[in-house]
């Protein structure tokens, strides 16, 4: 699904990532892990664009998104993302929160659609009977795009105890609840894949719980998620891949039992001392 | 004391007999008008730049707007109001023959001039609000635009309401040049009622006591505007 090819990233003279090569499949629970500062960051945020690539490709659904010509935002709405810090709309209500991309997505697309038929019935006037062209089937409306959405945001409220909560501004919810949220924000744009990084590292011991166990749902049901983290637990447990990268490369890639169990690389013996 | 009252009695009979009141009411309408004209023209050419000025700078036209849009903020911010005004009314009308009224010219003026103090406002507002909310915006696959205007921008303007407010204030206060290109405004007003009653004391402190009462007025409604925004953040 994700193809990466030689990657690539460079801020300034500082090259971050030196040529990383990795395939993810449907389905993967790819865990990221490495010291920090060793670009596991930048490298989840150059599978979705939000750092542009200086060298390589990313190749996701056959398109090579690493390409400046190709509309990003269009691609994005495929791939979820989960962030540290959260990063919930402080302006918007939760349910807001969750209802905004897939409204304003639904909207942008029906506004195409009906200019797309203006065109279709302009350049119709000037064909003959026989060569008229159809006209894009239109088969939502701007009342039914909001009301789905706020169903189905309703429904990912439901599913993680929180709809009581869908009125409150973000400010009032608890860490673990936050990224629950954000969580479901991501969902909502139905994505092939979700992209966490570190997910849990800004939250009280307390709550680390409750996130883990959604996205543990999560992978169960068969999203496809790549997780930098320093869970090393949750890590053997849920990942069928665990990537180690250190100083801008990959050095070792294994299933989970052989990553902890037999590590060969070096840096990663000792890092694995250290952290275990 | 008793001087003082025969002043209260010329400026009251000039002010209501010799119809200073309407002055003073079309004085204040201008003043008004300029000031509330100009602000909301300010608002918009200053949201414009600051976004202009917070635009990633990679490619050459954000570069080229750029740089036009520190022009004219160093333009309008380092030239005296009175200095803008002359020249425009004088200067470039005639060039350009139009013919506007000065009480328009003042308008576009002062949003003109405020557009560049409030572009700056709004930029230190935009920056304030976390690079977190443009990053979630666009990861949902939001455009730059979108995530600008219904996320970041909502959250800046709240941040910077009562620097806003300020501005709104100093606007009013500022207007008070507006007669420079013959706008009445209040100072004209009041000027006129002195000259009929061959009497200044008395006007230009009523003239005080309006600016006064506007400024504390504005001031209020500002601080119930903050209230209301806050507890919307705190409703459950
Ligand atoms: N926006 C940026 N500008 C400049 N340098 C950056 C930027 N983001 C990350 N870096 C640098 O890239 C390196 C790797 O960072 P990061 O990917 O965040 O590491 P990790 O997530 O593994 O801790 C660090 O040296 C950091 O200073
Ligand atoms: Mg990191």
């Amino acid at each position: 699904m994700i193809d990466v090819i030689n990657l690539q990233k460079s801020f300034g003279s500082n090259q971050v990532l030196k040529g990383i090569d990795i395939k993810i499949e449907k389905g993967d629970i790819m865990c990221v892990i490495g010291p920090s500062g060793s670009g596991k960051s930048t490298f989840l945020r150059c599978l979705n664009c939000m750092e542009d690539p200086t060298g390589g490709q990313i190749i996701f659904n056959g398109v090579d998104i690493a390409d400046f010509k190709v509309d990003i935002n269009i691609h994005r709405r495929h791939m979820g993302m989960v962030f540290q810090h959260f990063n919930l709309f402080n302006n918007k209500t939760v349910i807001q929160n969750i209802m905004l991309a897939p409204v304003l997505v639904g909207l942008q697309d029906l506004k195409k659609a009906k200019r797309q038929n203006s065109f279709i019935k302009l350049t119709n006037l000037l064909r003959s009977s026989k060569m008229k062209k159809d006209l894009v089937a239109i088969t939502t409306s701007k009342a039914e795009i909001k009301q789905q959405a706020k169903e189905n945001a309703m429904a990912l409220l439901n599913r993680i105890g929180l709809a009581d909560k869908a009125d409150v501004y973000p400010s009032t919810l608890s860490g673990g609840q936050k990224q629950r949220v954000a969580i479901v924000r991501a969902l909502a744009m139905n994505p092939d894949v979700i992209l966490f990084d570190e997910p849990t590292s800004a939250l009280d011991p307390e709550m680390v719980g409750e996130v883990l166990d959604l996205m543990k749902q999560l992978a169960k049901e068969g999203m496809t998620m790549i997780i930098v983290t320093h869970e090393m637990g949750f890590a053997r447990e849920v990942a069928n891949r665990v990537l180690f990268i250190d100083d801008g490369q990959i050095l070792e890639s294994a299933p989970p039992a052989e990553f902890f169990g037999n590590p060969k690389n070096p840096r990663l013996k000792e890092f694995l001392s250290k952290v275990l | 004391m008793g001087d003082f009252s025969k002043k209260v009695d010329a400026f009251l009979d000039a002010f209501i007999n010799q119809n200073g009141y309407a002055k003073v009411l079309e004085g204040l309408q201008n003043t008004l008008l300029i000031a509330v004209l100009g602000l909301v023209i300010g608002i918009l050419i200053g949201t414009v730049i600051a976004i202009v000025r917070v635009l990633p700078k990679y490619k050459v036209l954000p570069r080229v707007l750029n740089g036009i849009c520190s022009f004219y903020v160093g333009l309008f911010r380092g030239t005296p109001i009175v200095v803008q005004l002359l020249v425009f009314y004088y200067v470039m009308l005639p060039l350009l023959g139009l013919r506007i009224s000065s009480v328009n010219v003042a308008i576009i003026v002062f949003g003109l001039n405020s557009g560049a103090y409030i572009s700056e406002i709004m930029r230190s507002g935009i920056l304030s609000v976390d690079h977190g909310q443009m990053e979630a915006g666009r990861a949902v696959g939001l455009s730059y635009w979108t995530t600008m205007l219904k996320i970041v921008i909502p959250q800046a303007v709240k941040n910077i309401l009562p620097t806003l407010g300020n501005e709104f204030i100093a606007l009013i206060k500022e207007t008070s040049v507006v007669s420079f290109v013959g706008a009445t405004d209040l100072y004209i007003a009041f000027n006129m009622i002195g000259s009929n009653s061959y009497e200044f004391m008395v006007p230009y402190l009523v003239m005080a006591l309006i600016y006064i009462v506007l400024v504390l007025l504005i001031s209020l409604g500002i601080k119930i505007m903050e209230r209301s925004l806050r507890k919307s953040d705190r409703r459950h």
